[in-house]
């Protein structure tokens, strides 16, 4: 392979398309140069849209929603329900009389669904052995890197509202 | 094997097709052979030529070649086509002025000598020079040609106004110092005009 390619007086395709096998792998400094640019640009471009998206997304609101009336759940009992959307399983316990906890039912490492051991007193999965604490959702053992995401509760009268959710930091 | 160069001395072409035979025992296309041996006027004649590619410094077929698959090596080999690029659309084999390019239909390819570039890479000779019996086809370094044949090898062609050099010599008569071919003149239709 040449170490410095000759000029050409051919036109671009035909430099570019040439009938040599060993120009098929040489890289001039110029399209190294460009690629180095175009990349970078890239890069750069890409971390732009990642910053404005974060930024944006933590406006969102979640709205509120009425899970049950208090009376419905039993002390050590819980009741399923879904929240915000219909495509996010959560769980609410009553560990005692007057508290009343949710959290999302996906565990945090596979999303498999938790959940509540009474005698324990601790959300468990079944499926890695992930434990979770009642009182604050966070990883007591196993393989979850996260806390599960809690629910955000509000007692109005005798009934129940999600709010809104809190997500943990990742340990 | 430096200082080696192939010559091609039609003049002493018996028609054995050794070569022909020899070119398609190759393991990268065998059953086929790369060269041409050509009748050159069967009808008066039984005087035969061999053609192998003659590999041009500025070839032809690859210029041609829509689909930038045939290449020329460092050592001024022309290789037949790569098989992820050709499409076997036979502008190589129409351009190529001394009619080397062989379309492949089955293969959907076009195949070509490459001067055994399995043997010749290693210092080996092609398979046809080693087994021509009348070294009418013969790879030996330029000094042994000078001295054994009375004929001089040249490398210039003319066809038309296209002048073509190449690394494959020809050995021609002692007086001349190219091969001019008006292509015209051997036309069917220059030398039948009153069809």
């Amino acid at each position: 392979m040449n170490l410095f390619k000759q000029v050409r007086k051919e036109p671009l395709w035909q430099d570019e398309f040439s009938i040599h096998a060993s120009d098929e792998r040489y890289v001039s400094r110029r399209q190294f140069t460009k690629f180095l640019v175009l990349t970078s640009f890239g890069m750069f471009v890409g971390n732009v849209w990642i910053l404005m998206r974060s930024l944006l997304s933590r406006t969102s609101v979640l709205p509120e929603q009425k899970i049950c009336s208090s009376s419905q759940v039993p002390v050590g009992g819980v009741w399923l329900f879904r929240y915000p959307t219909e495509k996010d399983p959560c769980i609410l316990i009553r560990p005692d009389d007057q508290t009343y906890v949710a959290y999302s039912q996906k565990c945090t490492h596979l999303s498999c669904a938790v959940y509540y051991a009474r005698e324990k007193n601790r959300l468990e999965c079944p499926c890695h052995e992930g434990y979770f604490s009642v009182r604050n959702g966070d990883v007591l053992q196993g393989p979850p890197p996260r806390p599960l995401p809690r629910v955000m509760l509000e007692r109005r009268g005798d009934n129940l509202f999600a709010v809104g959710m809190a997500v943990g930091k990742e340990t | 094997m430096f200082g080696y160069e192939f010559y091609v001395d039609p003049s002493r072409c018996i028609g054995c097709q050794s070569c022909l035979n020899a070119c398609a025992e190759c393991e990268t296309h065998r059953g086929t052979p790369m060269i041409h041996v050509d009748f050159l006027d069967r009808h008066n004649s039984i005087a035969t030529v061999p053609f192998v590619c003659m590999h041009c410094d500025d070839p032809t077929c690859a210029k041609v070649c829509p689909a930038d698959a045939i290449k020329k090596t460092e050592d001024g080999v022309v290789q037949s086509s790569l098989k992820p690029r050709c499409i076997a659309c036979s502008n190589c084999v129409l351009a190529c002025p001394f009619g080397i390019p062989k379309m492949m239909t089955e293969l959907e390819q076009m195949m070509k000598c490459d001067m055994c570039y399995d043997r010749t890479s290693e210092g080996k000779r092609p398979m046809c020079a080693t087994v021509c019996p009348s070294q009418a086809l013969a790879y030996v370094p330029r000094g042994q040609i000078e001295q054994t044949r009375r004929e001089k090898p040249t490398n210039v062609f003319f066809f038309g106004k296209q002048r073509v050099t190449t690394k494959v010599f020809m050995m021609v008569p002692p007086q001349t110092t190219d091969v001019s071919i008006d292509v015209v003149d051997y036309m069917w239709e220059t030398n039948h005009e009153s069809v």
